[in-house]
């Protein structure tokens, strides 16, 4: 069992925490200027690097949403930080 | 020329101590510098696409480029199940199409892939599960695919093994029964395309990696490889957990993650089952191999992930999810466990069509269930590829239907994770 690290928490069990998306997307504004193409771009086109990957995260026992740097061949755990505009 | 195998070649060879088997297919040590069409993976999809190619659409100066060897990627790496219960017409058009190429592979490839089609069983443990069961099998033969609905009585004389103690955590209810499911040799299955379609002209290139595409006004015409620049008039995209790396390469991005998923096979055993046996509760499924070897496999890693390598947490929940369905093999050991890397869409549908770069198609999003697609990805990828446009199986897995909404979301219909 691998260990995350939650910001708030500490280092947990793999299993308390939940893949959420990519991180540093962001929403189109406003709605009804975004085309069918930008917002499909925005929901659903994935980087899915092979490599390091920025991920947003949430510890299911804090119920955090965070950001997770990890390596996705590896698996290497390369840090974790709160959501921009939070303190951990 | 090719020789065909037959079981005159067999007695003959079986005389002459094996002696005189000519190679399968031939190993061209680089590609030449322009082909009508390049096929990017030497997987079960790609070879038949380029099988498909030259048969059906004549065209011979095909090539199929591959990073690693033939069929060492997930066409290596699954469990061998080939099978069509699925919930939406569109998906049973594309997975009975498959289905009905497997039937008569064999024979078509010259080629022994060992189809068994010894039907699945996918058991439901409660009322409800029933109610859903009921909806799939209805589903299925509107959209005219073989299901049935079995009670309890007869799920239990499939697979007399299965857990039904008054204290099972998940009491068997009944099951949805597909009779022309199956499992096939996956190496049989790739070495069948490959050996078919090196003998009608195609160059299949290993240890050959694309490093980038070339474009000429807006047009992919080619490709980078490590072995240097090959042009060609299309190019086809058959890369499983991969696509993203080479859209990235192409310059677009696509709606995949990709997962580990993971298998494992246990040490041989007398026969004790003799369908493909699936749990709605655990999520686990089985087969026997014909060496006796259970074949077990379950859901996706939690973690997106290129590691070709299973984790714990999934392992713990597949075999113990194995224990609960099967209690009399709690004492069998693993003898092997691997993993895939899985290109998984959101809904659970393959992606066929033409990518956002001209001239370059894709075959890609199958997810956890490329292998018993494998025949029709390569039938559907070689009619874009000749014909420049879809044939009306694979219209609906366009990636346009990402901006129409039009998804096909199986997830939610077949009540698998593929």
């Amino acid at each position: 069992m691998q260990l995350f690290p939650c910001p708030f928490c500490g280092p947990r069990p793999e299993t308390e925490f939940h893949y959420g998306g990519e991180a540093g997307k962001v929403r189109p504004e406003p709605a009804e200027a975004v085309s069918e193409t930008a917002w499909a771009d925005y929901l659903h086109a994935q980087a899915n690097p092979k490599g390091v990957s920025r991920e947003v995260w949430v510890h299911l026992a804090c119920g955090e949403f965070f950001v997770l740097s990890r390596h996705t061949v590896t698996h290497e755990i390369l840090g974790a930080e709160a959501m921009p505009g939070r303190e951990a | 020329m090719m020789r065909r195998y037959s079981a005159w070649s067999l007695v003959r060879e079986g005389l002459r101590g094996h002696t005189g088997w000519p190679e399968a297919w031939r190993k061209p040590e680089r590609p030449q510098a322009a082909y009508d069409a390049v096929i990017v993976g030497g997987g079960g999809h790609g070879l038949a696409t380029a099988y498909y190619l030259a048969k059906l659409h004549g065209m011979r100066r095909v090539a199929v480029l591959e990073k690693g060897w033939l069929g060492g990627g997930n066409t290596g790496r699954n469990t061998t199940v080939v099978r069509s219960n699925y919930f939406f017409p569109e998906s049973v058009a594309l997975y009975d199409f498959a289905l009905r190429l497997y039937e008569g592979l064999s024979r078509e490839l010259n080629y022994n892939i060992m189809l068994s089609q010894r039907g699945m069983l996918m058991v439901a443990h409660s009322e409800l599960e029933m109610e859903i069961a009921a909806r799939i099998v209805n589903a299925m033969q509107i959209n005219g695919a073989d299901a049935e609905l079995f009670g309890r009585d007869q799920v239990m004389q499939k697979v007399p093994l299965l857990n039904d103690a008054p204290d099972a955590r998940f009491p068997v209810h009944g099951a949805i029964w597909q009779g022309r499911a199956g499992v096939a040799r996956h190496d049989a299955v790739a070495w069948g395309y490959a050996r078919a379609a090196s003998a009608l002209g195609v160059d299949i290139v290993e240890s050959c990696e694309v490093t980038g595409f070339l474009v000429e006004n807006g047009r992919c015409v080619g490709v980078d490889t490590s072995l240097g620049e090959v042009r060609a008039g299309a190019i086809g995209l058959a890369v499983a957990g991969h696509s993203s790396v080479l859209a990235e390469r192409a310059g677009f991005r696509l709606p995949i993650h990709s997962y580990a998923l993971q298998a494992f096979v246990s040490e041989p055993v007398k026969p004790m089952l003799d369908t493909i046996l699936f749990s709605f509760g655990t999520g686990t499924y089985l087969s026997q191999s014909d060496k006796g070897e259970l074949v077990i496999g379950g859901g996706l890693d939690r973690v997106p992930s290129y590691g070709q390598r299973g984790n714990p947490p999934v392992q713990e929940q597949v075999i113990s999810g194995l224990l609960e369905m099967l209690p009399a093999v709690g004492q069998l050991k693993l003898l092997r466990h691997w993993a895939g890397i899985v290109d998984v869409v959101p809904d659970s549908s393959p992606l066929i069509g033409p990518s956002p770069l001209p001239g370059l198609y894709l075959n890609c999003g199958w997810g956890t269930g490329g292998f018993k697609a494998i025949p029709a990805g390569g039938w559907l990828l070689a009619h874009l590829i000749a014909t420049g446009g879809h044939h009306e199986i694979s219209r609906p897995f366009d990636l346009a239907r990402f901006e129409t909404g039009r998804l096909i979301d199986e997830a939610a219909g077949a009540g698998i994770a593929h």
